[in-house]
């Protein structure tokens, strides 16, 4: 069997896909697809092997588009997609995410999630988060009010999790009828209230491997982790350059093992902290962060990258991978510790998955 | 009956789909949802909910301004055309 490696990018300009064996040394790009809509999240159909990405055009409103031939042709679909004649107008779709028994779940803007038991053709509303009483309190971060992060339970299908900004963590328990906020133990300094249920900055988070309980956060406000399900969150940010950041990676199969890129603050441009590109990574659940920046620029990187565009492979060494604001796409094939540019000249990346294909 | 001009923007989104159709003559609204039985999908690339047409898409009958509710009489010519501002965002 051969191993392919794919990377594939979500752009402003349409879906780009970066194609290379298990070396993941060389790679290929083709593109754009999706006819150059902009593109937020991009998955693979774990029924299918399908590609799904979402996003929304600024003329002809949101859609997800399926590709049965690896990306060659596109379909799109909106069918269902809607808060209805009387709700507001969905702008675009945010995030997408798999759940285990192959439903998929799309986050859009004004915040909301939907699902698809079809592969993305035609999607129905969880309308229970909308319900929850809070909902008028909520308000956008600077990317809108967007429903960014879906994080399905690995085996049961009942429970997910979901990250809104500027809004916060929710949990359903009932298969999305009912959700509770899970922001306890998370700060929201520029909220005159440190800690409020809601209204908090989430900028993402991943489950650990083989531990479901816990969950890693990069927020506006610091990097936390919750052995708990999110009922409380403990803050990791000490040994971190910085609090501020958008992306946070863990590793498939080691739970004490997750990556982030911090910038350097909210309020001083969200480059690299001093201009140095480096990512980190944890071995210890947070207690201790280690730098890479070997193969990164050093000085004079005035990039950041942003909360969906970075992504983790399944090979081992695992391989990591990164796009900036500014197009570039970094790669690295021995899990953060060395790093390679991909390509210089892609649109503002938004988003990238990693695929393994065996043939 | 009357005619609609599609964006060619909107074109690659139904391959195969022509530009130019030919409809029962009604209102903007009702040419729309008359093009969206044999193109399934195309209303929702121009209405959102409302219904009102999405806010960079723009529509003329017979060179002037309209919306979902204009008439559309017999031997009318329908243009949808994407505003130039939607591309603002990106």
């Amino acid at each position: 069997m051969t191993t392919r490696t794919q990377l594939l990018v979500g752009t402003p300009k349409g879906i780009f896909i970066l194609e290379s064996d298990a070396t993941r040394s060389d790679w290929s790009v083709r593109g754009p697809g999706c006819e150059g809509w902009p593109i937020h999240d991009v998955i693979v159909d774990p029924g299918s092997g399908a590609l799904l990405a979402g996003g929304g055009s600024p003329w002809y409103g949101p859609a997800v588009f399926r590709s049965e031939d690896d990306g060659a042709t596109w379909t799109h679909s909106s069918v269902g997609l809607t808060y209805g004649e009387d709700g507001e107008a969905i702008k675009t779709v945010w995030s997408l995410a798999a759940g285990p028994d192959g439903t998929i779940y799309a986050g859009v803007e004004p915040a909301g999630l939907f699902r698809s038991s079809d592969g993305g053709v035609t999607w129905s509303h969880v309308a229970g988060l909308r319900d929850h009483p809070t909902r008028p309190g909520w308000a956008p971060g600077n990317g809108g009010l967007i429903l960014h992060t879906i994080v399905p339970h690995p085996t049961d299908t009942d429970r997910a999790w979901v990250g809104i900004s500027a809004v916060g963590v929710f949990e359903t328990k009932d298969g999305g009828a009912t959700w509770e906020p899970r922001n306890s133990g998370v700060r929201a300094d520029f909220n005159p209230e440190p800690n409020p249920v809601t209204g908090q900055c989430v900028h993402k988070f991943a489950a650990a491997a083989g531990q479901p309980e816990t969950l890693y956060q990069q927020n506006h406000c610091g990097v936390y982790r919750t052995d708990d399900g999110g009922e409380h969150w403990d803050e990791i940010t000490p040994g971190l350059p910085g609090q501020f950041g958008f992306p946070l990676v863990t590793h498939p199969r080691d739970p004490d093992t997750a990556w982030v890129i911090p910038l350097n603050g909210d309020d001083k441009g969200r480059y690299m902290p001093e201009a140095s590109a480096g990512v980190w990574r944890t071995h210890d659940r947070g207690t201790t962060w280690l730098r890479s920046g070997d193969g990164l620029p050093q000085e004079h990187a005035y990039w950041g990258v942003l909360r969906e565009a970075m992504s983790r492979d399944t090979l081992e060494p695992v391989g990591i991978a990164f796009g900036t604001g500014t197009g570039q796409l970094w790669h690295s094939a021995d899990a953060g510790l060395t790093w390679n540019l991909v390509t210089a000249d892609l649109p503002t990346i938004w988003s990238v998955e990693s695929v393994v294909r065996g043939d | 009956m009357a005619t609609v001009l599609l964006p060619r923007s909107l074109l690659t989104l139904f391959p195969g789909v022509d530009r130019r159709h030919e409809v029962a003559p009604g209102t903007v609204g009702s040419a729309l949802e008359e093009l969206d039985r044999t193109i399934p999908g195309l209303r929702d690339r121009l209405v959102e909910p409302g219904p009102r047409l999405r806010p960079h898409i723009n529509v003329f009958v017979d060179g002037e301004p309209g919306d979902l509710a204009s008439p559309v009489a017999r031997g009318s010519t329908v243009h949808v055309i994407p505003a130039v501002s939607g591309g603002s965002a990106t």
